[in-house]
């Protein structure tokens, strides 16, 4: 019991990252209704990039931005005092193709709600369903 | 200026892409010529990057001469070269061919529909040459996202199909997302040269092997490998001939080019097919796959969502081919990339063509076709061929590679998916040329029907039957691309 309790709370940001994760990818199969779907997506997109911040991060380590000491002279550099900024600078990256992939979606959303004017999908399957047999 | 080739291909159409834009707010006509330009001159740089590939091996090219691990490297080796010319081949020659329904289909978009074609190509060039893992998945968000919305453009059920593309594409691309991460995690590189030197040493950690499974399961997404096909029938059968020329043929292929270069040099095959277990059980579904695609196929009454069908049986080909694990089988499935693009090109542009003059792809209203239409109903009979597998057309030299892979690995099963899919193809391509060649006209008239020659478009013809004639030169060309190039892109050691 205690190992498990260790491995949760030692390793909380990939449970945190996971269970996002799972809301997500469980929004995007079960849920009816389209703009639900996209949050969902959206919640997925967001576990990973939140996945990828918290492997950058280092216990006691600050910015990594390297100052002057005085007179000019420069500090020896330790790694171990500064978090990693590569996946953070990644995930920017990644932020924006998310807000992207949420645009063309709700743009998608908005031409599927004007075309069957409902945006459940059950709704929309039994109007195709009705045209097919007209 | 060649030493930039990699570098141009990128940069060509993205910047044609903006000018296309900024050009479609004053003349639309100005549109086309823009696009077939800048795509003309990127075919022209990846023709020259092969040329260079095939005298002096690895072309490497340093984005803003950072070196390697730190900087990006556009890589260009045996295998991505010859990919990469069929990528800028086939947007090329689909643009020139689709150019008359384009203006028909979207009259009054053109400017954003020639800017989203461009963007798609730089996506998948880019995905092509690049030697960095997470510039991949930026590339590959662009080239999906460009395509989303080109199925969108559609008509009909297109805009909902789309969106349910956008959620498994998304899914996808996530995976491949989370597992270069795993990656990343361990290694600390995003170069693949140099994650694939870190690895050996990794090899038998937990992390690695989760990120490989993650990485594959999203790309298996993207491919539309079966179970995860459910979004391509749907995406592809509603949309325009413009697009579906495009996308069909690139996307899954290009996938499958990513999942090679993952598993043969990322991972390296003493990693990927340690466990003969696991090649198995990955040829397994991919017969598996090909067989429910073949019998999905039989159960559709449309000519462009039956293709859709055999275009998700062709997958399953490619990956079973990498899974035998062999160079026989591993030669087929990237022979398999080239071919079947050229394939399904020719046979949607030939049912692009037959949609535009029929209004109908229902089998029933192809009847009296070949006397309608016989230059576009030849072209899409040699490339009917070509999917069964006759020769000296391109797709028999491939299948038959496949399967005296699968015959060298002891894997039957393959061999039995393939002629049984081979089989399916058969009975339903000759179906269709049963209805458009022998089947009369309505009966309702009692005298018959006087049929009128409606062949399409000049344009259109032309360049289908430039296409088709590819196909068979591509079939006699085997041996030169399989001993000059493709068995240089299998890494060493695979027997």
């Amino acid at each position: 019991m205690d190992t498990l309790i260790s491995i949760i709370v030692s390793k909380y940001n990939y449970w945190i990252y996971i269970c996002l994760m799972m809301i997500g990818l469980y929004a995007m199969i079960v849920k009816n209704n389209l703009v639900k779907k996209i949050i969902g997506m959206n919640i997925l997109q967001t576990s990973i990039i939140l996945f990828y911040v918290s492997i950058g991060a280092k216990k006691g380590a600050t910015l990594p931005i390297i100052t002057h000491g005085h007179n000019g002279e420069s500090h020896a550099v330790h790694a171990v005092d500064f978090i990693n900024p590569l996946p953070h600078v990644l995930m920017l990256t990644a932020i924006v193709v998310a807000v992207a992939t949420l645009g063309v979606a709700l743009a998608l959303a908005l031409r599927v709600y004007s075309q069957y004017q409902t945006l459940e999908e059950d709704e929309i399957y039994s109007q195709i369903e009705m045209s097919r047999k007209k | 200026m060649s030493q930039h080739f990699p570098a141009l291909i990128i940069v060509i159409p993205l910047f044609s892409a903006l000018m296309v834009t900024v050009a479609g707010w004053f003349n639309k006509r100005l549109c086309f010529p823009i696009s077939l330009l800048s795509l003309a001159a990127v075919l022209y740089s990846s023709i020259g990057l092969l040329m260079q590939v095939l005298s002096r091996q690895v072309v490497q090219y340093r984005l803003g001469g950072w070196p390697p691990p730190f900087g990006i490297v556009y890589e260009v080796d045996y295998l991505n070269s010859v990919v990469l010319v069929l990528v800028t081949a086939v947007a090329l020659i689909n643009l020139i061919a689709t150019r008359i329904s384009v203006v028909e289909d979207f009259p009054d978009k053109l400017g954003p529909f020639y800017t989203l074609y461009l963007l798609f190509v730089t996506g998948l060039s880019g995905i092509v040459v690049t030697g960095d893992a997470f510039n991949l998945y930026v590339l590959l968000e662009i080239s999906s996202l460009t395509g989303y919305a080109l199925i969108g453009m559609g008509k009909e059920h297109a805009p909902l199909a789309s969106l349910h593309y956008v959620f498994m594409g998304t899914i996808g691309a996530s995976f491949y997302l989370l597992g270069i991460g795993y990656l990343y995690l361990v290694t600390g590189s995003l170069n693949m040269v140099d994650i694939a030197g870190i690895l050996p040493k990794l090899y038998g950690s937990k992390v690695v092997l989760i990120a490989f499974i993650i990485c594959m399961t999203g790309l298996f997404i993207k491919m539309a490998l079966f179970p995860f096909h459910s979004w391509l029938p749907n995406a592809y059968a509603d949309s325009p001939p413009g697009v579906v020329g495009l996308i069909a043929p690139l996307t899954t292929k290009v996938m499958v080019y990513v999942m090679l270069r993952i598993t043969l040099y990322v991972f390296k095959p003493e990693f990927s097919f340690a466990s003969a277990d696991i090649n198995t059980a990955f040829v397994w579904i991919a017969a598996f796959g090909i067989v429910v695609a073949s019998v999905l196929a039989l159960s559709e009454r449309r000519l462009k969502r039956f293709l859709t069908y055999v275009l998700i049986a062709e997958v399953g080909y490619m990956v079973g081919g990498l899974w035998l694990a062999n160079r026989a089988g591993i030669t087929g499935a990237i022979l398999h990339i080239i071919n079947d693009a050229a394939m399904t090109l020719c046979i949607f542009l030939a049912a692009g063509n037959i949609l535009r003059q029929s209004r109908s792809d229902a089998f029933e209203d192809l009847k009296g076709l070949f006397r309608k239409m016989p230059f576009s109903m030849a072209a899409f009979v040699v490339a009917a061929l070509s999917i069964i597998g006759v020769p000296p057309t391109c797709g028999f030299f491939s299948k038959w590679y496949l399967i005296s892979g699968a015959i060298e690995a002891g894997q039957y099963v393959f061999v039995a998916a393939l002629l049984f899919s081979s089989l399916v193809n058969v009975v339903l391509f000759f179906r269709i040329i049963e209805i458009g060649f022998f089947e009369p006209l309505d009966d309702h008239h009692h005298q018959a029907p006087e049929i009128t020659r409606r062949e399409a478009p000049m344009g259109m013809v032309i360049s289908l039957v430039a296409v088709a004639v590819g196909l068979i030169v591509l079939g006699i060309f085997t041996r030169d691309i399989v001993t000059k190039i493709i068995q240089f892109a299998i890494p060493e050691g695979i027997t």
